[in-house]
């Protein structure tokens, strides 16, 4: 299959991510080879197969519902590009 | 200094040969001399690192010491180190300074270990010769021209050269065993959920695992035994107990059942490569294995399963990188959207990109069962492989990678050629299983690594199997010249 750069604008937009005009065409040609690697599987038999999504069968660990970490609000944003009283500052979103 | 194996560090601090800050000074002394030109460091930890031998000295001097107090390491730049960059070899995290620690960082704090520094990687971990880090690439101390593998490449190298004893790796698909094989070290990749995630980097959530490069399986059950444990902060943490990994190493092989795949043995393996494996498998029936040949029938089908599950998890994982919290952030956003998109498109290099594309298509609505699901499908197949291999024979044997180290820029332009790098390690990944690579007979000079698969938790045995075989060859003692 071969992906059409509206398909590349498309799934770039769900990603946030910026492709420009001029990368178009090398981006859609690199998803499109990795794509025909990927096809590969459509010729296995799955029938009946149950997803693997852990590889040990592991079941959700449960805990406590109980206090564990403190409050680090000024250290995790100290890193922070802006931030505002304790807010993360972005561009305005509502007018 | 720099040749001696862990245990005989640890014995020379000891018995007062040397104290922990000479021996700081000795490496941090190698990597000002030789890493201009290998690259294998992104940031250097200077004068923590003197700090903390000073502190280990101490604690040896008042007999409170463990086999790795002293010891100078180095972490992939994928773990966070509190108050120091923790970049994961991308641009989006150059201004990252991790707040905290990762449970495998604060491990080897604890057992007294001294950072030397954080070693470069591929963007991300996403590649398989560190040419996609934003620091550049680094280059195979066995020839500057030639990769170290990735996407643990500076661990490799720094190790390979001599730069520090032993260094911490992750592998999602083969980052640990690979670049192993390509520079002549010993790579341990546990079984999924033995090493804590928090703190690591995530990549691809249910494939990720850390381990440990080391110049031989000695030393690796050194690293393993401070990184392994449960960790409630990791939610697919494996509760089962640790075992004493030294203590296994001098177990007898005699009877041990080695299983070659015969797709492991296929036409896309250069010949010298599996000549030098069958050889290293000839020295294990010399020292009493016996080995016949086994069947895993879904190996093909694990390199374009791969490539749907990885990019999938990391399409996920990396939607955090939004230019708001932490991170790289675009100058004059005109608004939220182009805030995120651009951000995101400046801070994450080609290769990492290409991933998040594909796994947002792999996920996007229709497209779901097509992908996604499927892939998960036949990873239960692949695993199922194993299982049934497992019912025959003890360790599965083969190569870890199809070649010896490639050239610098060779398969940089072809993102699938550079895929099949790991057609050998992907597999174990997928099914979860621990695998360890060590170096065997040279091809023209080049390291060449065995890969030695074993069944869940059975990491004793694979250092076990692997130092046999180093006890009884000297491959893993061989030096890049010059170092």
């Amino acid at each position: 299959m071969t992906l059409k750069r509206t398909e590349v604008e498309k799934i770039a937009h769900l990603a946030r991510l910026q492709v420009t005009a001029d990368e178009l065409d090398a981006v859609a040609g690199d998803l499109t080879n990795i794509l025909d690697l990927v096809a590969q599987m459509e010729s296995v038999d799955t029938e009946g197969v149950t997803p693997m999504a852990h590889p040990l069968h592991m079941a959700q660990r449960l805990r406590e519902d109980e206090v564990t970490e403190s409050d680090q609000r000024e250290r995790f944003q100290a890193i922070a590009p802006a931030t505002e009283n304790g807010l993360y500052l972005v561009p305005k979103v509502i007018d | 200094m720099h040749d001696k194996s862990i245990r005989q560090l640890a014995a020379s601090l000891r018995a007062g040969e040397f104290s922990s800050v000479e021996l700081t000074r000795w490496f941090l002394d190698r990597i000002r001399e030789f890493d201009g030109r290998l690259n294998s460091f992104i940031t250097v930890t200077e004068e923590q690192a003197l700090e903390q031998a000073a502190a280990a000295d101490a604690r040896i001097a008042a007999g409170d010491a463990t086999p790795m107090t002293g010891i100078p390491i180095a972490h992939k730049d994928i773990f966070c180190t509190d108050g120091i960059r923790t970049s994961c070899g991308s641009r989006m995290l150059d201004n990252f300074v991790a707040p905290y620690d990762a449970t495998v960082v604060a491990r080897f704090r604890q057992a007294g270990a001294v950072l030397l520094g954080k070693t470069n990687m591929d963007e991300f971990a996403m590649g398989s010769s560190n040419e996609t880090s934003w620091y550049g690439p680094v280059r195979n101390p066995w020839d500057p021209e030639r990769v170290p593998g990735g996407s643990s490449g500076g661990s490799a190298a720094a190790v390979a050269a001599r730069l520090c004893p032993a260094a911490t790796g992750t592998d999602t698909g083969g980052s640990i065993r690979q670049p192993a094989a390509l520079c002549g070290l010993t790579g341990l990749k546990p079984t999924y959920g033995r090493v804590s995630r928090y703190g690591m980097i995530a990549f691809a959530s249910s494939l990720d695992q850390g381990g440990a490069l080391t110049r031989s399986a000695e030393d690796a059950a050194h690293m393993l035994q401070v990184m392994a444990g449960f960790d409630p902060r990791d939610s697919t943490s494996g509760q089962e107990p640790v075992d004493d990994y030294p203590a296994a190493l001098e177990g007898d092989i005699g009877g041990l059942r080695i299983g070659l795949p015969k797709e492991y043995f296929d036409d896309g393996l250069d010949p010298a490569v599996a000549a030098s494996v069958r050889d290293a498998v000839a020295e294990y029936e010399r020292l009493g294995a016996t080995v016949r040949e086994i069947e895993l029938p879904n190996s093909h089908l694990a390199v374009p399963t791969y490539y749907v599950v990885a990019p999938a998890e990391c399409s996920s994982n990396l939607a955090r990188f939004d230019g708001v919290r932490f991170g790289h952030r675009c100058d004059d956003p005109r608004d939220l959207e182009d805030l995120y998109k651009r951000s995101r498109a400046e801070g994450f290099g080609a290769e990492v990109k290409r991933r998040i594309l594909i796994g947002t298509y792999a996920l996007s609505a229709g497209y779901y069962d097509a992908y996604y699901l499927k892939a998960q499908q036949i990873r239960h197949l692949i695993s199922d492989d194993f299982r049934r291999a497992f019912e025959q024979v003890d360790v599965i044997m083969g190569p870890t990678a199809p070649s010896v180290a490639f050239g610098l820029g060779e398969k940089a332009d072809d993102p699938v050629t550079m895929y099949l790098s790991d057609i050998y390690t992907i597999a174990v990944n997928l099914a979860g299983l621990p695998g360890i690579s060590i170096p065997v007979a040279p091809v023209n000079g080049l390291p060449v690594g065995l890969q030695i698969i074993g069944d869940y938790h059975q990491e004793a045995r694979l250092l076990n199997v692997a130092h046999r075989l180093q006890q009884a060859t000297d491959w893993h003692l061989a030096t890049p010249a010059g170092y």
